[in-house]
């Protein structure tokens, strides 16, 4: 239907955004569940908004959706603010968590009841419906009234419902949550897919990081009503912009220390759980004697028996414990400081010389490249 | 055994009177106590008692109309006090809907006439005790008891399913009409059929509001057992019990049918 967006709208700084949140806040009473957001998403995207439940997400989706009334600042869509705008006349379409079906109509009826609100006539309804049921695979069930589907149908039919509307941006809160894994992760893609095609921007809240990380284009992660970080799964993976987000998003290994050496290429910091000092090469500007977090994903770690590489950070310890996963393994080091570190490794060979195994004495190596100081 | 037993002289307390007079509705004796044989006389002479007949047809209509003006009223101090979370004086409204449940009747009746009067001094309307006092009493106390049955159902309806109706380009009254209407019908029969069956058998309320011209058929029943029981009475209480049985029975339908077709 569109033409195809931009790879990566955002990177282009004169590229005008779909949406804007400008300084938005919503306080419910003296509980302030959504603290002055700024956000920009653009045509095309397929958005997340990822963060624990009762951190505002919901309640920021609603108010583009005109639920709710930002208590300040403003949101665009198009460029139009929506302040005065009701709901029924945003180009937008939500699909509820709980999928919210009419249950005294059919399928078809549920589809067809936001078509006849542009009073089109009945043949055409008639064909949009029909070819918005046979792209999410529901044909057969047009008849059919709510109760009588299954989970993964009623959230099929909830989506064909936003979609027939053809919005400018479909808003999905926790679209998935209802879904058994299995289907949860089929379904994943399929959304994908139908995003793909038809070039609608969606706009999804999740708990769940990795279907955030699955899905989206890029991610807001929210804490306590605040955007944290906004970036593509890989920098937000990679390059957590605060310990709560290195916290959030994956594991992590996270030493406090404090700088002793700033080059322009690297920092050296003294880290008390460490005998040894650390070089990083990435991470927020620090000057010498601040306090930094030093962050290592435990998939950045070598772990073996010798001593890594001269110009490698390391660490000496023992193995305290190891969690067999098949594909990896993750051990768990115990430092001389009393310090537990995670290392992910991946069992590549059947015939390791000697598995390494419990109370094993071993060395865990990583490159300055691959660990980041935080400060905030 | 014990259970049973206890059972059914409960029940017997209970529903004893009623058959005993249904029972003697069908008696040929003219003496209420005498039993002599089967005959369905004095539902003949009912037929024939123009008063009786007059009382009833006013009890009719006006149980139908106090049921549909409660029923509509009430539905709207419903929608307004469940889906209007934040106005001034909510929680004073919603505890004055219910208030009248628990009001004397003797009160409410009272309260009525003296209101009545003083329009009719002030305004001259309504015009002495008539058909109108009567609807207007009955749809008053029949309202807190729509406007309670059609709150709960409202307040357990799903509030996605009106903001999905919206967010669809639905305006406020068309979400109404097409979502929310349809899915607290059967709360809205329910209340049409209690508010029916409150107003046809009241006498306490009548008694204030009635007038010569118009006598329900409650009042009418209760003036003639002053002046002594006789055959024709039995039956038309059971005429009565038979309406107010049938009413109660849909209305019980409808309740149970909901429970079943709301599981979605
Ligand atoms: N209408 C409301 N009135 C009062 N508090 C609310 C309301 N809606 C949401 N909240 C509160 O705002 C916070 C954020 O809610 P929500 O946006 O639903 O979180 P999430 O979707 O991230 O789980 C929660 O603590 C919730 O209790
Ligand atoms: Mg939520």
């Amino acid at each position: 239907m569109a033409s195809p967006a931009p790879r990566f709208p955002w990177t282009d700084p004169n590229a005008a955004p779909l949406i804007r949140f400008e300084g938005v806040s919503k306080r419910f009473g003296d509980f302030v569940a959504v603290e002055r957001v700024d956000l920009a998403i653009h045509r095309g995207e397929f958005f997340s908004l990822l963060g624990a439940s009762g951190c505002g997400k919901t309640t920021l989706l609603r108010m583009l959706a005109g639920f709710e009334t930002p208590s300040d600042g403003k949101i665009f869509i198009d460029g139009i603010d929506m302040t005065a705008i009701p709901p029924y006349e945003r180009p937008v379409n939500m699909m509820f968590q709980s999928y919210a079906l009419f249950p005294h109509m059919t399928v078809a009826g549920n589809i067809a009841f936001g078509l006849k609100q542009n009073s089109l006539p009945k043949p055409v309804i008639a064909d949009k419906v029909k070819a918005v049921l046979d792209m999410v695979q529901m044909g057969k069930f047009a008849d059919r009234k709510p109760h009588q589907l299954s989970g993964g149908q009623r959230q099929r039919v909830a989506l064909a419902r936003c979609l027939v509307k053809e919005p400018k941006v479909l808003l999905l809160d926790e679209p998935l949550a209802a879904l058994d894994k299995k289907l949860r992760e089929q379904t994943q893609l399929e959304l994908v897919n139908i995003q793909d095609r038809i070039g609608i921007t969606f706009v999804m809240v999740t708990h769940d990081q990795g279907e955030a990380m699955t899905m989206s284009s890029r991610i807001g992660v929210m804490n306590a009503g605040v955007i944290q970080q906004v970036g593509t799964p890989v920098e937000i993976y990679e390059y957590p912009g605060s310990r709560f987000v290195a916290d959030f998003i994956g594991a992590a290994n996270m030493f406090e220390g404090t700088v002793t050496v700033d080059l322009p290429d690297h920092v050296t910091t003294t880290c008390p759980e460490l005998e040894h000092d650390l070089t990083i090469a990435h991470g927020d500007p620090v000057t010498v004697g601040t306090p930094v977090t030093v962050m290592v994903r435990p998939e950045k770690m070598a772990i073996s028996r010798d001593k890594p590489a001269e110009g490698l950070n390391w660490a000496k310890g023992s193995i305290a414990d190891i969690a067999y996963l098949g594909d990896v393994s993750t051990y768990h080091v115990l430092l001389a400081s009393g310090r537990k570190v995670q290392v992910l490794q991946t069992n590549l060979r059947h015939t390791n010389e000697q598995p390494l195994t419990w109370e094993d004495e071993v060395h865990l190596g990583w490159h300055p490249a691959n660990a980041l100081v935080l400060t905030r | 055994m014990m259970l049973y037993s206890l059972l059914a002289l409960a029940y017997a307390f209970l529903y004893l009177p009623i058959v005993v007079m249904i029972v003697f509705s069908f008696n040929a004796s003219n003496l209420v106590t005498v039993w002599g044989g089967f005959s369905t006389k004095w539902y003949g002479e009912l037929l024939h008692d123009q008063k009786v007949l007059d009382a009833a047809w006013l009890s009719l209509k006006v149980a139908m109309t106090s049921a549909t003006l409660s029923t509509v009223l009430g539905t709207l101090a419903a929608v307004a006090l469940v889906r209007f979370h934040r106005f001034t004086g909510r929680t004073l409204f919603t505890g004055m809907v219910t208030a009248p449940l628990v009001m004397p009747e003797v009160i409410t009746g009272l309260a009525l006439l003296l209101l009545f009067v003083a329009m009719e001094h002030a305004f001259g309307w309504p015009a002495g005790r008539s058909m109108t006092t009567i609807v207007i009493a009955h749809t008053t106390f029949s309202l807190s008891f729509v406007t309670v049955v059609v709150r709960s159902r409202l307040a357990q309806m799903d509030a996605s399913l009106e903001e999905a109706a919206m967010d669809l380009g639905a305006r406020p009254l068309r979400v109404f009409m097409t979502i929310t209407l349809p899915l607290i019908m059967p709360a809205l029969l329910a209340g049409w059929l209690l508010a029916f069956t409150l107003s046809i058998d009241d006498v306490v309320i009548s008694a204030f509001v009635s007038g010569p011209g118009a006598t329900p058929l409650p009042i009418v029943i209760f003036s003639k057992v002053r002046l002594g029981v006789n055959p024709e009475i039995n039956a038309l209480a059971t005429i009565v019990v038979a309406l107010v049985g049938i009413a109660m029975a849909i209305a019980g339908r409808v309740a149970l049918g909901r429970e079943q077709s709301r599981r979605v």
